[in-house]
């Protein structure tokens, strides 16, 4: 009896082990067809490990396309974004959570139904809303569809609900005005909320393809994500630089993701409970 | 007057000003633009004449329309479904593991495809299934089958965006279910070990019900979530071969952008919208059933 389930346990650990291989394999074929030479991607003798590794495709790609450019766009828009959803929500979550005003609870009411609100299906008028601005390729005009995030709003009033009342009333006592409550306490109290949450915006305004894509006309307005399709126009059929290519789109959120795996999953976590 | 004090209430609005302003910028102007102008022929910029119900009426008859939502539906089928029993299993693999370093190193195999870029996740698969290069069409060729074009045959291309779909999220999934198996008392089963339970009854009448809740989230999350389908579908197939593939997203897409009808896409997108609102609030039904118990 004994026996026979750490038997079991090894078969079953092996196949977990096989399948997860074969998940990953798609990511590592990538990986491994980027370092290697055109000639040896269409060699009909190919192997599984590059014969030889080279980084040709890749200085070919910083070389003779726009990358550096697409980067630029991406950091900068994602970086605009990530800043500005904390900026926005996190002072309305803590009026909510904290504050008693006058439409209050509509307010409240508001943010949760928003969750439920898809905005790509909004995308004809948020369209015309950012061409009537003119700012269609523009960084702003790939920032401002994304800064809306009810869900943050949510979890920074969740958490700042946790916070005990007596620092706040001690403060107030001491005659701080509700933006040094803010400032001072709430969030030097909270900053793993706020990294958790800035983490995953960052993420997910780097991988956006949607937004960009419909606000974005000009190549040198693109970001990595919506550029990297229009390198196979430009390359052909060239698959090493396709994947190298491929490879420097996810390279930095793949890093980000690594470093701060723990982060990322918390706030995964937290977000989902109520995100649409 | 008493309950609120004119200082805070002024504080309180500061703060809120921004969100306040962003909301009904993007997000109750656009709503309000987009049902208004499903009633109109405007074209993609600009306004046009007040239709009524024309653009619906016209959707009614538009077997684009019917196909395109039929097509999202079996999308979501062949996605929702699989990815939620398929995330189930592999988050029960990796948390039977004890061995913090190989669970570690499986989560993050199955984890890694979630964080990468959709433009991505499409370059790479459309390398491994290249005709003339791709991988799997190797292991057709070594296993006596003929090469398929999976994006431009019929019978391939709606599964195939369904299959790369789950490979891209299946991710999100593990992780809740990690969590949620995580959260299951383990004496539970060291009881029932005892008493001689298969591990087939232990997940029937432990592992399932207990597991539920979770379940719920991730088919209704999943739902929602793919329901929007536009990107991958758009990227892969482009809504062919012969709009077999077209989705309703695309559609909009297609009538506001490329066609330049801007009232039209928009009674499309309205359809779009209210058929996630009612998935949303079935979704929020069940999270605070989840929270009841």
């Amino acid at each position: 009896m004994k026996k026979n389930i750490t038997i079991s346990w090894i078969l079953l650990t092996l196949l977990s082990i096989i399948f997860a291989l074969i998940f990953i394999f798609p990511l590592y074929w990538a990986l491994a067809t980027s370092f290697k030479a055109e000639t040896e991607v269409i060699d009909p003798n190919w192997s599984i490990f590059p014969k030889a590794i080279t980084i040709a495709s890749y200085i070919d790609v910083i070389l003779r396309s726009q990358i550096t450019t697409w980067y630029v766009n991406s950091i900068m828009t994602s970086f605009g974004i990530t800043i500005l959803v904390i900026l926005i929500s996190m002072p309305c979550g803590y009026a909510l959570s904290q504050l008693n005003f006058p439409g209050r609870n509509i307010l409240f009411f508001a943010v949760l139904a928003s969750i439920m609100v898809p905005g790509t299906a909004l995308v004809i008028a948020l369209f015309v809303l950012i061409a009537d601005m003119n700012l269609i390729n523009t960084w702003s005009g790939i920032i401002l569809p994304q800064i809306l995030s009810p869900v943050c709003v949510i979890v920074y009033k969740q958490f700042f609900d946790q916070v005990p009342k007596e620092l706040r009333e001690a403060s107030l006592i001491d005659g701080a005005s509700e933006f040094q409550i803010l400032f001072n306490i709430y969030i030097p109290l909270n900053w793993g909320i706020t990294t958790a949450l800035a983490l995953v915006t960052f993420i997910a305004a780097w991988n956006n393809f949607f937004w960009p894509f419909i606000m974005t006309t000009q190549q040198d307005m693109f970001t990595v994500p919506v550029a990297i399709t229009s390198v196979d126009d430009a390359f052909g059929i060239f698959y090493a630089r396709e994947m190298a290519v491929a490879m420097l789109a996810a390279g930095p959120i793949a890093l980000i993701y690594l470093i701060f795996q723990k982060k990322v999953t918390e706030a995964i976590m937290m977000t989902s409970g109520i995100k649409g | 007057m008493s309950k609120y004090k004119k200082n805070i209430v002024i504080s309180a609005y500061i703060l809120i000003f921004p969100f306040v302003l962003i909301y009904c910028l993007f997000l109750l102007y656009p709503t309000l633009y987009t049902l208004l102008f499903s009633f109109t022929n405007s074209p993609l910029i600009g306004w046009g004449d007040w239709v009524g119900l024309e653009n619906y009426i016209k959707l009614w008859n538009d077997k684009f329309f019917w196909k395109s939502l039929k097509n999202t539906f079996v999308f979501v089928f062949w996605t929702v479904i699989p990815n939620t029993i398929i995330g189930l299993m592999c988050a029960m693999m990796i948390s039977r593991i004890k061995n913090f370093l190989l669970s570690g190193a499986l989560l993050a195999c199955f984890f890694l495809p979630h964080i990468l870029p959709v433009t991505v996740v499409t370059e790479i698969w459309q390398w491994m299934v290249s005709k003339q290069f791709g991988i799997i069409q190797e292991g057709l060729d070594y296993l006596g089958f003929k090469r398929i074009g999976f994006f431009s045959q019929r019978a391939w291309a709606m599964p195939m965006v369904a299959l790369i779909t789950i490979w891209w999220t299946v991710g999100f999934n593990i992780l809740l279910f990690i969590a949620g198996l995580k959260n299951i008392n383990p004496e539970l089963y060291e009881a029932s070990d005892i008493e001689g339970a298969s591990a087939l009854q232990q997940f029937k009448f432990i592992t399932w019900p207990l597991i539920w809740p979770i379940t719920a989230l991730v088919l209704t999350l999943q739902l929602i979530f793919q329901l929007k389908i536009f990107d991958q579908m758009y990227l892969l197939t482009g809504g062919g071969p012969f709009n077999s593939t077209l989705v309703v997203l695309q559609l909009v897409y297609k009538q506001g952008f490329q066609l330049n009808r801007g009232g039209y896409a928009s009674a499309i997108a309205m359809v779009l919208f209210v058929i996630i609102i009612i998935a949303s609030v079935l979704q929020y039904q069940v999270l605070k059933s989840k929270d009841r118990d």
